[in-house]
């Protein structure tokens, strides 16, 4: 065999392992990322994992960081455009106001990917949007609950995000469908934490002196594992033992509470995953090579992960991401 | 004297406290129970203590800075720096007690810089302190690299959970230093030359004060005692949270200097009202969240209740309710508060 | 000297009989005033003489409370200066009060654009406006922005906008304030134009060779009553000073034989003190024991030097030596420190601390010197601020209360209590007895000779000519930013002083 045949072979090979089908399809394609800025630990790990995935895969990812403002978003975007790089993705750091740089990049024949919020804006003017699914992480969390407690009686104490907030109104949405049809199980105070592990802390301590130091409560369901990440403190300071007396559920999966996991203190966590660009590569991936145009909205997955899954490993995994 | 100390406990902040605290208890009845558990007292009252304690650090540095005229709007992004160093220290090995020195330091550093913009380049102290309001979360973001910095380091945990003489320890922190900083204004001329210099600069400058040394000192203080803050804050949550430490918490020391009577055009000051109100503001705050309510009511009674103490300790009130000449006299009011 | 040949022109604007009154201070009493048609009329007066509140008055922005203003005749009460403006009174002021990132011809027009069909048309605005400005001999682009151009050219365009708006009667409030001497003349060449046109114009400056220079008739006030209304060819410099400084002035030697020459130690000295645009370098001696009088006039350099003095102003040459030792003086603390007290002009903005008790206004100085460490305690306090309320007869309910509630004159005696209070070497009173009633005022003139008798030295500023005579045993009078002339023996005098003050008046812009 000519060394030629002998690469093709290889490659062809490698292309059936690969999970996807044109593996290394966009090595040295340019991709423009405007990312909103570096607010949380989580939007850090999403630029890093971002990174991470490009460089994998070969790609010349053009980084662009908007503090927290659109203007230099759309100007990030223009800039792309006029570079002609292969496709753009953005984390839209608002909702409104995308529609002429959209259709600037689409006349440019460039396809736009988001990630991890929506725009309003017509669905035609991008290509795909990559996002969690808020209500669905509630329900984790609720299934995971009702499913641990059983038929046992469940007082629940919610420490909610911060009041308005999207992910505040579709987590708490999501957990309450989850319980809906198990009256044992049920929330009796909820407050807002505002997604900080002190205010967690503070209204929780809240929650125990109003619930008779805290022997009525069976579980707190926190909207992100900050807060709970307070609560526990609060739990352990009021002489209750956090992951025991009471159940500790919560969402985001940040590397620290795995380690409260670790130490019996944190009882089950839901991932938002900080990839979103992964399944962004795999949808440009397939369009660029294949045409394959792919589905408007790209749900990421809601792991649910409990103490049962290595949490010091997960916690090993995470620390290294810039959460 | 006696008469004196008469006015004294009729002012409208005691009326305040006591009013919240009796709303405290109507919502729930177990507001006042206080327990030993585990070597320390624990209740909600405790809880109003320890959860102010904060605020009311910030409000003894604000309440020297707003009585000279002027106010610090960095303090709680001083905070977040003097949290986030100190986090950053202990968790790269240094010994805890540098950090918290290192983490002191850098806070009094803050207050300094904001003391020599305000005095040599003469910037109005709002813009002046708005810089490092706005550059110095930012700093304590790439101090944390934009992480929680987490840590077990006992000492600092001390000084945001601990406990002393049953306590808990920013409590006590927090008491002690209203009660040097009260000593250390009234027992020496401090306090006389910041309210003249508050009153009017240009006087100050004929009578012979100093007003660019007192200045620079009262904002170095105002960022000391933000760095305390923000070690509190820190050691309370284990970690240091670049992003939402101290948040707002500039404006609630605004707010309680206000609610302690502290005007805000300077001059007269009262460094036990000022924490007095800082009490107020967090009373007012447990008892929201043990209340029960929804939490898209909080700012709501919050703003409700604050405009109520305002109204009620405004001069017009004080006038329609005291039509007896002795309780309304600022000078002598103020006298008992030292 | 440019005079007028005639005062023919009827009067377009009068006042009769104007009192004003704030609180318990009464700024004018039945003052008198009328401008003419095509006469450009000074207004003069002191610092406090009631020449600001006449103005406010008959632009509107204050009402009279006694006595009626008159336009062509006819009584009006104007409610606010936008008023006064649509009927024809126009005011320019120091501050060009115009918008310095607009057009010369937006400026000039500006809220009174003409407009077709509801739009304003520039071309049209535009031309208009070079017409208007051509007639005050200015060629400019009125396109630029007007702050691109000299004060000057700023100034001329917001009379020639007053002009425009008003027509009648034109008000210059110190327009020459911050002009050099080529603007000046440019300015005058202006008022000239528009006078030939008949317009009435009112003009208030403390430059008297200005006054001299441009005016027909000066009408002079002194502690809110007029003193006088004169032609300017008619009278003297030195009878204007006179009638400025002492309408009641015997204008002979005053008998108190206290001017026979310092017997004490030099106990300060200046030596070539000077800061350039404030005050030229002067030199001077004071004696223990001794009173030496500032006079001069508004703007003369006289508070500026008693800055210096103090080191409120840094000084840019000279020495200063107390008790024969040389000595740094570059901030009021290190006035205090050398023993020095300063009472200033202004005593609500440099001198009391309105919410402070009386008590800490008394004490606030000793306890600046002593520094932040030695506090003075509740006893010490009380018994300083007894002793000199006391000695200097304050009469305040307590000392506890604030002393914004006492009158203008106790507070000026709670600001001198203060600096008694540090038992000073030095004292340097800026127009001790301003704004205060007649009988505070002769306390203070007492007080002031005692602490001669007690060893004191003083400097004491001030405009009342009779006063400063009484009590001086030397007098230095300044004038343009300048020492000119020490006085004393036989030369302590107001008809000697007024003359220093009036001579070679040539020019202090």
């Amino acid at each position: 065999m000519s060394i030629i045949r002998k690469l093709a072979l290889a490659a062809g090979v490698g292309a059936l392992l690969s999970s996807a089908a044109w593996a290394d399809g966009l090595q040295g394609k340019v991709i423009g990322f405007s990312q909103i800025g570096s607010e949380s630990g989580w939007r850090a790990a999403e630029t890093s994992v971002t990174k991470q995935q490009a460089a994998d895969r070969g790609v010349d990812l053009k980084f662009a960081d908007a503090q927290q403002k659109q203007e230099n978003q759309i100007k990030a975007i223009r800039g792309f455009i006029a570079q002609g790089v292969d496709a753009i993705l953005v984390a839209p750091v608002v909702s409104t106001g995308w529609e002429e740089v959209l259709t600037e990049a689409q006349e440019a024949g460039i396809p736009v990917v988001l990630l991890d919020r929506g725009v309003d804006a017509p669905q035609e003017l991008y290509l795909t949007s990559v996002a969690s699914d808020q209500v669905k992480e509630g329900r984790v969390a609720g299934d995971w609950l009702v499913s641990t407690v059983g038929d046992k009686e469940c007082k629940v104490v919610e420490l909610q995000g911060t009041v308005g907030s999207s992910p505040a109104i579709n987590r708490k949405q999501g957990f309450e469908e989850a319980i809906a049809g198990h009256a044992n199980v049920t929330i009796i105070r909820s407050q807002t934490g505002d997604f900080t592990r002190s205010k967690g802390k503070e209204v929780m301590e809240g929650f125990l002196k109003a619930e008779g130091g805290g022997a009525g409560i069976c579980a707190v369901y926190a909207h992100n594992d900050d807060m709970a990440v307070g609560a526990i403190q609060a739990i352990k300071d009021a002489g209750l033992k956090p992951g025991t007396d009471i159940l500790v559920v919560s969402i985001d999966a940040v590397p620290d509470i795995f380690a409260a996991m670790v130490a019996g203190e944190a009882n089950a966590t839901v991932e938002l995953t900080p990839d979103m660009a992964g399944p962004a590569f795999d949808a440009l991936d397939a369009y660029l090579n294949g045409g394959t145009v792919p589905e408007k909205f790209i749900i990421t997955e809601s792991k649910l992960y409990t103490p049962a899954d290595d949490p010091q490993g997960e916690y090993d995994r995470r620390k290294g991401l810039g959460y | 004297m006696k008469l004196r100390n008469l006015s004294f406990a009729l002012r409208p902040q005691y009326a305040a406290l006591v009013a919240v605290l009796l709303i405290n208890w109507l919502l729930f009845p177990g507001f006042f129970n206080i327990t030993w558990q585990d070597g320390r007292l624990f209740g909600s009252v405790i809880d109003v203590l320890n959860r102010g304690a904060p605020v009311a650090i910030l409000a003894v540095g604000m309440t020297a800075v707003i009585a000279t005229k002027g106010v610090d709007l960095s303090v709680g992004a001083v905070m977040a720096i003097a949290g986030a160093v100190a986090a950053t220290m202990v968790t790269a090995g240094f010994p805890a007690l540098l950090a918290v020195a290192a983490a002191l330091a850098i806070g009094l550093a803050c207050g300094l810089w904001n003391g020599v913009l305000v005095t040599l380049l003469d910037m109005q102290p709002i813009i002046a302190t708005l810089v490092l309001m706005v550059a110095g979360r930012g700093l304590a973001q790439l101090v944390t690299e934009g992480s929680i910095v987490t840590f077990a380091d006992p000492v600092l945990i001390f000084i945001g959970t601990g406990s002393f003489l049953g306590l808990p320890t920013p409590v006590v922190i927090a008491l002690a230093l209203a009660v040097l900083a009260t000593l250390a204004v009234r027992r020496t001329a401090l306090g006389l030359m910041i309210e003249a210099v508050g009153v009017n600069r240009s006087a100050a400058r004929f009578a012979g004060i100093s007003s660019r040394v007192l200045l620079i000192v009262v904002y170095a203080f105002a960022g000391f005692c933000a760095a305390v803050a923000g070690l509190i804050v820190a050691g309370d949550i284990r970690g240091a949270d670049a992003n939402n430490a101290g948040l707002w918490l500039e404006l609630d020391a605004i707010l309680a200097v206000v609610i302690g009577g502290t005007s805000l055009l300077g001059g007269r000051f009262s460094i036990p009202m000022s924490v007095l109100g800082a009490m107020i503001i967090q009373a007012m705050n447990t008892g929201i969240l043990i209340s029960g309510f929804s939490p898209e009511f909080n700012l709501v009674v919050k703003s409700a209740v604050i405009i109520l103490i305002l109204v009620l300790q405004s001069p017009m009130a004080a006038r329609m309710v005291a039509r007896k000449p002795a309780a309304p006299e600022p000078a002598a009011a103020r006298r008992t508060a030292r | 000297m440019q005079t007028a040949t005639t005062d023919a022109g009827a009067p377009v604007l009068q006042a009769r009989g104007i009192g004003k009154v704030f609180g318990q201070h009464r700024a004018l009493d039945g003052v008198d005033f009328e401008a003419r048609a095509g006469e450009v009329h000074a207004l003069l007066g002191e610092n406090g003489a009631g020449k600001s509140t006449l103005i406010k008055i008959l632009t509107g922005a204050y009402q009279p409370d006694e006595g009626e203003v008159l336009l062509n005749g006819a009584p009006v009460a104007f409610r606010d200066p936008l008023q006064a403006q649509a009927q024809g009174i126009g005011t320019v002021y120091q501050e060009v009060n115009l918008l310095p990132n607009r057009s010369v011809a937006e400026n000039l027009f500006l809220g009174h654009q003409p407009t077709r069909f509801g739009l304003i048309r520039k071309s049209v605005i535009e031309a208009r406006a070079r017409e208007v400005l051509a007639t005050y001999g200015l060629e400019i682009d009125v396109r630029a922005e007007l702050g691109s151009y000299s004060v000057a050219i700023q100034q001329i365009v917001a009379i020639a906008r007053a002009v425009e708006l008003s027509g009648k009667v034109l008000v210059l409030d110190e327009p020459t304030a911050s002009l050099d001497r080529n603007e000046v003349q440019r300015m005058f060449d202006v008022v000239e134009r528009l006078k030939k046109r008949g317009l009435a114009i009112i003009f208030i400056t403390h430059f008297l060779d200005q006054v001299f220079a441009l005016s027909d008739r000066v009408t002079i006030l002194r502690n809110g009553r007029k003193v006088g209304t004169e032609r300017l060819q008619d009278v003297t410099a030195t009878d204007v000073v006179r009638m400025m400084l002492g309408k009641d002035l015997a204008f002979e030697h005053h008998p108190t034989g206290i001017n026979e020459g310092p017997t004490g130690p030099v106990r300060v000295e200046f030596n070539g003190l000077g800061k350039a645009g404030r005050v030229a370098p002067f030199s001077l001696k004071l004696h223990e024991g001794e009173v030496v009088g500032v006079a001069g006039l508004l703007g003369s350099g006289r508070t500026e030097m008693a800055r210096l003095m103090f080191g409120v102003d840094l000084p840019d040459s000279g020495q200063v030596s107390v008790d024969g030792k040389p000595t740094t003086i570059r901030n009021p603390a290190q006035a205090v420190a050398a023993g020095f007290g300063f009472c200033p002009e202004d005593r609500k903005l440099d001198g009391i601390f309105g919410d402070l008790s009386v008590r800490e206004n008394i004490i606030i100085a000793l306890q600046a010197k002593l520094g932040w460490f030695r506090a003075l305690n509740r006893d010490e306090q009380d018994e300083i601020a007894g002793q000199y309320a006391e000695a200097l007869d304050i009469r305040a309910a307590n000392h506890d209360m604030p002393v914004k509630l006492l009158s203008g004159g106790n507070q000026q005696k709670v600001i001198l209590a203060r600096w008694l209070a540090i038992d000073p070497s030095f004292l340097i009173l800026d127009e001790p007895t301003r704004g205060i009633d007649v009988g505070a005022h002769a306390e203070i003139v007492r007080t002031i000779n005692r602490l001669r008798e007690d060893g004191l030295a003083l400097l004491v500023i001030s405009s009342e000519l009779d006063e400063v005579v009484a009590y001086s045993n030397r007098i230095v009078v300044m004038r343009d930013r300048e020492l000119v002339a020490e006085l004393s023996g036989e030369d302590i005098a107001p008809a000697v002083i007024v003359k220093a003050i009036a001579e070679n008046n040539t020019g202090a812009a």
